[in-house]
């Protein structure tokens, strides 16, 4: 009977406990998250044509090892699993499936490129795990209502080059365009947005379009073809190697049109200190970072955190590599994220909390640049400012502009 | 008509880059009568040798000698060391290795050197020469070498008693060592020499497309194809061969309307594999009589 | 009288072990299938679905290197351009599915139709051509691909640049399998079938006379075998396997697009043959697990040097067995053979 009645009281007193204190214990956790770790998956290609891209993956593993290094989010260590897909998208499948189901990762985070991307988006959704802040400027990763684990970050391609379309229609009204891109994916992600922003105006103003393929060896031909043509605007979509070629011949053969160059290759030391400076005079395009060789950001106090970095956590990173100033950027947003999520590390939080930052700015941001979502919006960043290339350094002028986008 | 003839011009410049190639394609199979496919990897490192030395204030032309004696060197190890043990496999088992001989070498200049795109002087300048540029001083300096190294091929392999004793061992290993030719130094000889020569294409090729671990793989794929329709036996007509391929993907690219510029490399090889079926043996090439 | 003491356990038993292996070695080849079933059959349940879908890949490539092998081990044809019938058996099979509704296992026999004629179509003009020549008109053709299945006018079934997404099929007749494990079982089933029919066929006089032109073709033309005939006919059965291959990679990796058909499938695929054994039909399972494993193996081991750790990896197999896997499995038995004789 005495035992009876103990054990009566001894559920009494632990339902009162219970119903007394409903918020303490709400940690909750998916696959990938614990009391001292979040397990975050990646893919990079770190061999095979895209390699270049691998320093991204780099970068970042570098960010995080330094927010560890601080206490890591929350008390929380971050665990960064970074494969190699070698840009094919049947290894991209493998690696993804690797992260979520053998290694367990809470999401995947940066996957580069829009192949390997495409391959995995439908497995990503199925299984409810984020696709977070894809690595490519493909408009179609902003498409929440049939998609919603996925989310882009960057502008999306054609937002850009509608911002090029309007430059053109205020400025050169009555030019002629002349095309060379990628013959992929992202090049023709460009040319749509260019012809979607130039409106009826598109088919009289573009005379000429030259495709090429990442094998070739050189642009020379398509270059010869644009002049041969007479487009006097030149809309560059090319990636580094092959926009340094371009800079570079259409100065060999004396070809000086208005040329816009694809932000994906603006950078000062990957693309246009090769090209030669002199050559790349009065160069267009747009950006939406700081450039670590400008010296008006010399006092900037963002800057100052990003070479703290570089010195501490990544010496042998280059900094006029537009690459490394993207992958800074992105672990921040990264990071930002993580932190909104406190204790609830559900998938479905992450994507929640990416889902609400509400005028977010990092540090290579450029002033009034700054990234905003919502459950109906799923492109982070939306505004460039267009810049011109003085023979040293670019210079950004005129407003900052959002372009449209399709999806 | 002036568009053609820019294209030809344009052709024949870059065809020089696959003509450059295409030679050390040849000198390697007349060495060891098969193909390597790590060629193209081993010239594009030997070029990153030579923009380290320059990058430590060599001089350039004492950078260039000095790769190719590097180059030489290397070439000379791999086959004495990696390929000797498996000198009696069969053909196939050869070729394998050539393609993790690839997979080593690409990884290997990566993980050194870095992806990034970087510049490599050039002895020529730039400034234009033809045709308000269409052909550079370096472009006319690339062929010029070629056929340099063209006539110094030719005359080796006729009327020098080395050059003699490889093509014995390359054509008939047994007999030649019955007459006293010491084969397996012939044939390291030849890896050297062919190593040499690839290292001139690659600093020859660099300043034009950019010098990065990526940049040899689709030379490789045109300066073999230049070889192959020129023929393998024949250093010249691997020359000619590469310049052809140069021009022809160039005129299909501009010339044939909606799948032109998409297909030209595909217009290209198919090209190739049409003068194949009618010459076999490629142009220039002599037929191999086999004995029954 | 030496003799005599040295008898112990130990040599009792391995003499009998010796006894029982060579009274069983003629039968070899049926106790390896069987025993390969025997784990085979099992394995889904016992491991996670993401494993079984790489198993299920390595079965995939296993059926693509066996249609390689066909045509360069048995026929001699040396061809560096599979990953084109590759790519076209899975495009094939992905624009049925898609674009036309078509159930997946009718897109097999399908793709392998197509890749057929494709193959017969490609080996005639390539019956001028030899050894090197030979390979870079199918060097050729496997560059060629990804920017045929690229091109414009065409870009309405293709997909263009962006690829098509195909759904994974889920088990008929209510099963309690998952897809993956269903297609695991399916991929598994053709892929016995497809190894039985190479077996026959290898045995057969096509086989015989296959293997006759390899090993001295004008011999083979004195002989009677009609040398055109056999050599296209080998290039279609060749191109076949690969495309069905092809078609239930597709199916597996649930997308296609150029970009997963480039040239660096063709080495892989050759390198699995060369792995593999060069001749030898079990051997391209060997071959396939190489391919899909130790490129893995060598990413852990160092991520910048991946590649070069592969490279290492292969040369040291090839250093350790020049014939393959199928090789130094042949010289195993022979030198117990050899043993037991004494």
């Amino acid at each position: 009977m005495r035992m009876h009645k103990y054990l009566i009281s001894a559920l009494a007193l632990g339902l009162a406990i219970g119903a007394a204190s409903p918020a303490a214990a709400q940690k909750k956790y998916d696959p990938g998250a614990s009391d001292t770790e979040i397990k975050i998956g990646n893919i990079n290609p770190y061999s095979g044509p895209a390699s270049a891209y691998g320093t991204i993956g780099k970068t970042i593993a570098a960010y995080f090892n330094k927010v560890n290094a601080e206490g890591g989010i929350n008390g929380r260590k971050i665990n960064f699993i970074s494969y190699d897909d070698g840009y094919s998208p049947p290894k991209a499948v493998e690696q993804a499936r690797k992260l979520v189901e053998s290694d367990e990762v809470l999401f995947i985070f940066q996957s580069l490129g829009t192949p390997s991307n495409t391959a995995i988006q439908k497995y990503m959704n199925a299984k409810q795990v984020p696709q977070l802040f894809v690595a490519t400027g493909a408009t179609k990763w902003g498409d929440p209502k049939n998609f919603p684990w996925t989310m882009g970050w960057q502008p999306s391609y054609q937002s850009e080059s509608q911002i090029y379309a309007q430059y053109i229609l205020k400025n050169h009204p009555n030019g002629k365009i002349g095309i060379l891109y990628q013959n992929d994916d992202y090049g023709k992600d460009y040319v749509k947005g260019l012809k979607d922003g130039l409106g009826d105006k598109a088919k009289a103003m573009i005379i000429s379009e030259q495709p090429y393929e990442v094998a070739d060896p050189t642009i020379d031909s398509q270059i010869i073809n644009l002049k041969a043509s007479g487009a006097d605007i030149f809309f560059d979509v090319t990636t580094p190697k092959f926009a340094a070629q371009a800079i570079k011949k259409s100065a060999e053969i004396g070809w000086k049109p208005v040329h816009i160059l694809n932000q994906v290759s603006s950078s000062v030391g990957s693309v246009l200190k090769p090209a030669g400076f002199e050559n790349a005079k009065g160069v267009l395009s747009t950006g939406y970072l700081k450039d670590a060789t400008d010296a008006q950001w010399k006092d900037d106090a963002g800057l100052k955190n990003f070479f703290a970095f570089m010195d501490k956590y990544y010496p042998d990173g280059d900094r006029t590599n537009g690459l490394v100033g993207y992958g800074y950027s992105v672990a921040q947003t990264m990071v930002q994220v993580l932190k909104q999520c406190g204790d609830n590390l559900t998938r479905e939080n992450v994507m929640k909390q990416a889902a609400s930052l509400k005028n977010v700015q990092q540090d290579l941001f450029l002033p009034g640049i700054a990234i905003n979502t919502s459950p109906a919006d799923f492109h982070p960043l939306k505004q460039n400012q267009m810049m011109k290339f003085n023979g040293e350094r670019w210079e950004y002028f005129g407003p900052i502009m959002t372009g449209a986008t399709s999806s | 008509m002036e568009l053609f003839l820019h294209q030809v011009l344009a052709g024949i410049a870059t065809g020089g880059i696959y003509a450059c190639m295409a030679l050390a394609i040849v000198m390697i199979y007349q060495a060891i009568d098969h193909l390597n496919f790590a060629q193209g990897e081993m010239a594009m490192f030997s070029t990153f040798i030579a923009w380290q030395l320059i990058q430590w204030e060599v001089p350039y032309w004492a950078a260039f000698f000095l790769t190719l004696a590097i180059s030489f060197a290397g070439g000379y190890l791999i086959e004495r060391i990696i390929l000797k043990p498996i000198q009696n496999a069969p053909i196939l088992a050869h070729v394998a290795l050539f393609i993790a001989l690839f997979a080593i070498i690409n990884s290997l200049a990566g993980f050194i050197w870095e992806y990034q795109i970087k510049t490599f002087p050039t002895p020529f300048g730039t400034h234009a020469l033809l045709s308000g540029g269409l052909i550079s001083a370096h472009d006319a300096g690339m062929i010029g070498v070629t056929v340099i190294m063209l006539i110094f091929l030719y005359l080796f392999f006729r009327y020098t008693r080395i050059g003699l004793a490889m093509r014995a061992a390359a054509a008939n290993p047994e007999s030649a060592r019955l007459v006293g030719i010491r084969v397996g130094w012939m044939l390291a000889l030849g890896w050297g020499m062919a190593a040499s020569i690839g290292a001139v294409a690659g600093m020859l090729i660099a300043p034009v497309v950019f010098l990065e671990p990526n940049m040899m793989a689709s030379i490789l794929l045109y300066g073999f194809a230049g070889a192959v329709v020129g023929g393998l036996t024949s250093p010249g007509g691997a020359v000619v061969g590469g310049v052809l391929v140069g021009v022809i993907e160039n005129l299909a690219g501009t010339f044939i309307p909606v799948v032109g510029h998409e297909l030209k490399l595909s217009i290209a090889l198919a090209l190739i594999v049409f003068v194949l079926t009618v010459k076999p043996s490629g142009l220039f090439g002599r037929s191999v009589v086999h004995r029954v | 009288m030496t003799a005599m003491k040295t008898r112990s356990l130990s040599t009792d038993l391995l003499a009998f072990a010796g006894a029982l292996a060579i009274s069983l070695a003629p039968y070899w080849r049926w106790l390896m299938f069987c025993l390969v079933l025997l784990i085979a059959i099992p394995l889904p349940f016992l491991v996670k679905n993401f494993f079984i879908f790489q198993l299920t890949l390595a079965l995939v490539y296993a059926i693509a290197i066996l249609g390689l092998n066909l045509l360069t081990g048995f026929n001699g044809q040396f061809s560096l351009g599979h990953s084109a019938f590759y790519a076209i058996g899975a495009y094939t099979a992905a624009i049925l599915m898609d674009q036309y509704d078509v159930a997946y296992y009718w897109t097999l026999p399908i793709a392998g139709i197509v890749c057929f004629v494709a193959g017969f179509l490609f080996g005639l003009p390539a019956l001028r051509l030899e050894g090197l020549y030979l390979a870079l008109a199918t060097f050729a053709l496997a560059i060629a691909m990804p920017q045929i299945l690229k091109l414009s006018p065409i870009e309405h079934w293709t997909g263009g640049v962006q690829g098509i997404v195909i759904i994974k099929p889920n088990a008929p007749f209510g099963l309690p399998l998952n897809p993956d494990q269903w297609l695991y079982f399916f991929t598994l089933a053709v892929t016995l079938v497809l190894f039985l029919c190479a077996y026959n066929l290898v045995g057969s006089r096509t086989g015989r006379a296959m293997k006759a032109i390899r090993d001295n073709s004008i011999a083979a033309t004195a002989m009677g075998v009609n040398l055109s005939l056999y050599k296209s006919l080998t290039f279609g059965v060749s191109a076949l396997y690969t495309g069905i291959a092809g078609a239930l990679g597709g199916i597996v990796v649930q997308f296609v697009a150029p970009d997963s058909f480039t040239f660096g499938l063709s080495v892989a695929l050759f390198v699995g043959l060369v792995v593999g054994g060069v001749g030898s039909i079990a051997g391209a399972l060997f071959g396939a697990w190489f391919v899909l494993f130790v490129p893995n193996i060598a990413e852990q081991v160092s991520k910048g040097l991946a590649g070069a750790v592969y490279g290492i990896m292969l040369i040291l197999l090839i250093y350790l067995m020049p014939s393959g896997f199928a090789g130094l499995f042949r010289l195993v038995l022979m030198r117990f053979a050899q043993a037991a004789r004494r």
